[in-house]
């Protein structure tokens, strides 16, 4: 116990986490590729076509990922600034800002993918679904978290502002996704049956959960190469990055 | 503390008196917003009842929205709001007075002028009713959430257009329930379930967010 | 596709485009950062 204490603390700080990001980010890049290969594979190649969807269901193996990566980050992105706010430890806050875009980024990638896939299988491009509401409300909360840490100046107060907004934010999405469900359920009014997938095969699950595996992957692998980039901003007049400014020559 | 909380109110409204033309702006953009929407959609009655709720509320949120920037504005610039972190009262306390103040100076008013502007949409005497209920209770709790993100873009450039970012996505369960509340009772529903869940949030904004004003404004102080 | 080529392209394309843009983006970002700063440290030897 002792000993995980003392590692845990070594790598909270941002000299001796850089190095150690740059060792396993290749490693988390190369899993992620290998993920997605099988993967694309598997949703092409080893997925039957769905007796009733017919092709389009094919759409899920990206939607499905996409969406629960997208609140999951979120997730990760608060607890990573709670610990910053509470400890104070720079390499959390910077944890959470390298996770904003990427987040950002699956969450819009659900949107779009499940509009594509509404389409052909509801009729509309978009129906005001709970599900589909409460995540254009995610978007907004990625929006909002970055445009706050963009408009402050001064780093310190935007890590830890935007913070905060993020940990208000997690407070909040559950309080969201309840009451869109509640207005949602009152207004039956739209004719389309919103039921998905019916009975998910298990070839279907596994191919979802090998392009989760990878979509996570891949944000480790994106967020640990992003936050080496934030480290070396912020500490740019630091004694070690000096160093190792020179070392590179 | 219930002393500090009363003096701080004081204080905040006999200076918003002093200044009433800030509490008329915020009102008459209320009306003006919810009279344009006769105007774009037409003056059919059915239509204008069917929307009334909704238009009210959206309204009164972008109205308050709009206040949130004099909340603590005034006193960040006079530096009373430096000497408010170092007195020895609970900061979390003082934001509560300020923000209750606020929501008399820029809430209230619009809660009463909105039957009046019901009536205009042709909302029922029932529907009114609820209308009011429900605007009593959602009011507060927006111009509390409101202030966590008052205090967050404190002297920030843009921080008028970037507060709406940040918290009109944390409005919009107070709309589904303050809206849904006047909807479900003219539908016959009744509105008893919207009304407490309307509830549920202000009490827990009333807990919770003068804690996180208290904090951004340390953050936004540092 | 079954008819609906264009639903699942656009899916997998506008995937794979979004997560391009993402690693070029931060590549490049990485990039211009380490100029700067080589920059930065020439300047304060010089």
């Amino acid at each position: 116990m002792a000993l995980a204490g003392i590692n845990w603390f070594k790598y909270s700080s941002p000299a001796s986490f850089y190095p150690l990001a740059g060792k396993m980010m290749p490693w988390f890049a190369g899993l992620a590729t290998v993920l997605t290969v099988v993967g694309l594979y598997m949703s092409f190649f080893v997925a039957p076509t769905d007796y009733k969807q017919g092709e389009a269901y094919r759409i899920m193996f990206i939607h499905v990922p996409a969406a629960w990566m997208s609140m999951f980050i979120y997730v990760v992105m608060a607890v990573y600034a709670a610990l910053g706010l509470i400890f104070n430890t720079r390499l959390s806050a910077m944890m959470a800002s390298s996770l904003a875009p990427t987040g950002a980024m699956f969450t819009f990638l659900a949107l779009w993918t499940g509009a594509l896939w509404g389409k052909p299988m509801w009729g509309t491009w978009w129906v005001w679904d709970a599900r589909l509401t409460s995540e254009l409300i995610l978007l907004f909360l990625y929006i909002g978290f970055m445009s706050l840490e963009a408009a402050i100046d001064d780093p310190r107060r935007a890590t830890r502002a935007s913070g905060l907004l993020a940990i208000v934010g997690v407070v909040n999405v559950p309080i969201i996704y309840f009451s869109v469900q509640w207005w949602n359920t009152l207004h039956q009014g739209a004719s389309i049956s919103l039921d998905k997938a019916p009975s998910m095969a298990t070839i279907m699950l596994v191919t979802m959960l090998v392009m989760t595996l990878a979509f996570w992957m891949y944000t480790i692998a994106i967020v640990l190469y992003r936050v080496r980039c934030e480290i070396l901003e912020r500490e740019r007049h630091s004694e070690w990055v000096t160093e190792l400014m020179e070392e590179r020559k | 503390m219930l002393s500090v909380l009363l003096c701080m109110m004081r204080r905040d409204l006999v200076l918003a008196v002093r200044r009433m033309s800030d509490v008329l702006t915020t009102l008459f953009f209320f009306i003006i917003v919810v009279s344009l929407f006769p105007l774009g959609i037409g003056p059919e009655v059915e239509i204008l009842r069917l929307i009334a709720p909704g238009v009210v509320w959206v309204a009164a949120i972008l109205a308050s929205m709009l206040a949130l920037g004099r909340l603590f504005e005034g006193d960040y610039r006079d530096g009373t709001l430096e000497q408010m972190l170092l007195a020895p009262q609970p900061l979390s306390v003082l934001v509560l007075g300020k923000v209750l103040a606020h929501w008399a100076v820029s809430g209230l008013p619009l809660v009463l002028m909105a039957p009046l502007l019901g009536l205009q949409f042709g909302m029922t005497v029932e529907g009114l009713g609820v209308l009011l209920v429900s605007l009593v209770l959602g009011t507060p709790a927006i111009s509390l959430i409101g202030a966590v993100g008052a205090a967050l873009t404190l002297g920030v450039r843009g921080g008028g257009v970037l507060v709406s970012l940040l918290v009109l996505p944390l409005y919009i369960p107070v709309l589904i329930f303050g809206a849904g509340a006047v909807e479900a009772s003219v539908t016959g529903l009744g509105a008893e379930a919207h009304l407490s869940l309307l509830g549920a949030i202000l009490a827990l904004a009333l807990c919770f967010a003068p804690w996180a004003t208290a904090a951004a404004l340390r953050i936004s102080l540092d | 596709m079954g008819g609906y080529g264009g639903y699942v392209w656009g899916s997998y394309i506008v995937t794979a485009l979004l997560i391009a843009a993402e690693i070029i983006w931060v590549i490049q970002r990485r990039k211009v950062l380490l100029k700067r700063l080589a920059r930065m440290s020439r300047l304060t030897k010089g």
